[in-house]
């Protein structure tokens, strides 16, 4: 009998089953990447939060938890709301031009009222939570008009949350989704447009 | 003991171990020249086996929950018999590992153990080096203390500086929006089952690899050119019993320091174990002052000194860049040198001092990176990059041009 090896059949069937078992490979491999998204509990996580702002004083910061994450708000003094035109020089986008607010925040104050800053305490580096510092600096700059000064990379934002220069943080602080329900509650997580938008 | 070599024939004839013994120790031939540093090896060994043991003793009794596990902690230095002891040969442990390892690392640059035919020694051992890392990084988020929580924060949020794709990887690798309790899980079933397979598996290739090719020595020589006629090398001695005994003696000298270190400083004066992951992780408040382990201090120096952006990347995603750069460019060593000599003996004066330049700026960046940010740091981290990378960039170029000794024909002790 003569023996002849075929050698074209013998490279296709190496070849399909090749491939047939990358195919079944990834298919195996998708179940368990996609186990790693974040679960349906952490996305339900992040529920309106209302907060009292009635008994902070000028110049106060208070640090609530929304969605898990630190939410700051702050009653600036009518100093600091003057101040903060005269920085634009020493920051990076004083104006607020990358969309890190929503639409009716997207001003000179970020904010809503003017008298009160509600930021998403993270920072836009390295994700930690920077310090508040209204009156001077860790590094005792003379030209602080207070802030906030990361204690991780030391990335230093203005009381708008606006990221100054020369620091690694490439955007302003995120100002989160709220809205006044009354003069004296802030809901978080609310868009003042009704949506739960961001 | 007629008993015992029977019971040994028997299972040679089953399994070839007499065999497998004269090749990996009786019969297996090392340069007579080595020195001292070539003890840090069987000691990183010894390590990785103290963090196995003590790490399956203390999943026993650690709860991996957001809720539990600081408290579990606490449990086990408390509570559960010789926990403490168990719990501070662990981390004492991993520290003592990376300071072997960083020794173990520079003896291999000194005496261009990565050189032909070595190369795929140092490559599985840099794969292990980085193996090593990410599982001290998932190990540290256990605790979950303030630094756990927030070191672990700022790490998976280098991801999220990917442009494009990055936010989706970040909260991929974490599981949640910020580190959390599912973060905490994954860290936990990696740390203490993948990573370990993966580092056993590693250090058989990378031994393997190096009995294939055989030991470097201080000098640099090539014992394999003069043999006698069994074809073992003259200037070699087997690794059983003499390297062995050294070893144990390494072993021993060794196992003092660590005790004392267990025993006396088990925090490390607050590098072992940072003052700050005495307090519950609270993903609301960043401590006043973070640092990273002083192992990856050098590392998070360089993330740091990246405050500027280039070429339309920003500094954030440069600093993550030039961090991982760090690491990976010293796999490309065995390439970037081009020198026709192996050791710092017999290399010349350029060699040398950028040699000198490198452990300078490694242990520079080492202080920066445990310091608050200032200007001055900033400043000095950024030279000391420079300083960092320049002893590998420039590599190719100064090993080339300048003027080495003679290597001799034989080894001298």
């Amino acid at each position: 009998m003569e023996e002849k090896i075929n050698k074209s059949r013998r490279r296709f069937l190496v070849g399909s089953t090749t491939a047939l078992g990358v195919v079944g490979g990834v298919g195996v491999a998708v179940p368990f990447l996609c186990s790693w998204q974040p679960s349906d509990a952490a996305r339900a996580s992040g529920a309106p939060v209302q907060v009292d702002v009635s008994k902070l004083e000028e110049g106060q910061q208070m640090t609530i938890a929304w969605q898990g994450k630190p939410v700051w708000i702050v009653r600036r003094t009518a100093q600091t709301i003057n101040d903060l035109p005269k920085l634009n020089e020493q920051l990076v986008d004083p104006l607020s031009s990358v969309d890190q607010q929503p639409a009716y925040a997207d001003n000179l104050y970020r904010s809503i009222k003017p008298e009160y800053l509600v930021l998403v305490g993270i920072c836009t580096h390295l994700g930690c939570s920077p310090t508040y510092q209204p009156t001077s600096a860790s590094d005792g700059d003379a030209q602080w008009y207070g802030g906030y000064v990361c204690p991780c990379h030391g990335s230093r934002f203005d009381l708008a949350g606006r990221v100054y220069k020369h620091y690694p943080a490439p955007t302003n602080l995120v100002v989160p989704p709220y809205h006044f329900k009354n003069n004296r509650v802030i809901v978080i997580g609310i868009g003042q447009n009704a949506e739960g938008d961001a | 003991m007629v008993f015992f070599s029977r019971v040994i024939n028997w299972l040679d004839e089953r399994f070839p171990i007499k065999a497998f013994y004269k090749k990996q120790f009786s019969e297996y031939y090392v340069p007579k020249n080595l020195n001292a540093m070539y003890v840090f090896g069987v000691l990183a060994m010894l390590l990785l086996f103290n963090q196995l043991i003590t790490g399956i003793w203390l999943a026993m009794s650690y709860t991996p929950t957001a809720a539990n596990a600081f408290a579990s902690i606490q449990y086990i230095m408390r509570d559960v018999p010789y926990g403490w002891l168990i719990r501070y040969m662990h981390t004492t442990g991993a520290s003592a590992l990376f300071i072997v390892l960083y020794i173990h690392l520079l003896r291999g640059l000194m005496y261009g153990s990565y050189q032909r035919p070595r190369e795929l020694v140092w490559l599985l051992g840099m794969t292990l080096y980085f193996i090593i890392m990410i599982e001290a990084f998932m190990g540290y988020l256990l605790p979950w203390g303030q630094m756990s929580y927030w070191g672990a924060q700022v790490i998976t949020s280098l991801f999220g500086s990917i442009p494009v794709i990055g936010k989706g990887l970040e909260q991929w690798v974490r599981g949640d929006y910020l580190v959390s309790g599912v973060t905490l899980g994954r860290f936990y079933a990696l740390h203490i089952i993948a990573f370990p397979i993966l580092m056993v598996f590693l250090v058989y290739l990378h031994l393997s690899t190096l009995r294939h090719v055989g030991s470097n020595n201080p000098q640099g020589v090539d014992i394999k050119k003069h043999v006698n006629k069994k074809g073992v090398p003259l200037d070699s001695i087997p690794f059983s019993p003499y390297f062995i005994t050294k070893d144990i003696l390494a072993i021993a000298v060794f196992l003092f320091l660590f005790c004392v270190v267990i025993f006396f400083f088990p925090d490390g004066f607050g590098f072992i174990l940072e003052k700050s992951n005495f307090e519950p992780a609270n993903p609301l408040i960043t401590p006043e002052h973070i640092e990273a382990a002083w192992y990856f201090s050098p590392f998070y120096a360089m993330l740091r000194a990246i405050t500027f952006s280039l070429f339309g990347l920003d500094a954030k995603f440069l600093g993550m860049v030039v961090m991982m750069s760090s690491v990976l460019i010293v796999f490309f060593v065995p390439w970037l040198d081009k020198s026709p000599v192996r050791s710092i003996r017999y290399k010349g004066y350029l060699s040398k001092c950028f040699l000198g330049l490198f452990v300078v700026s490694f242990l520079v960046l080492a202080v920066m990176g445990s310091l608050p940010v200032s200007k001055a740091t900033t400043w000095i981290s950024q030279f000391a990059t420079l300083g960092y990378f320049s002893y590998f960039l420039l590599m190719p170029w100064y090993s080339r041009f300048e003027t080495t000794k003679p290597v001799p024909e034989r080894v001298s002790l």
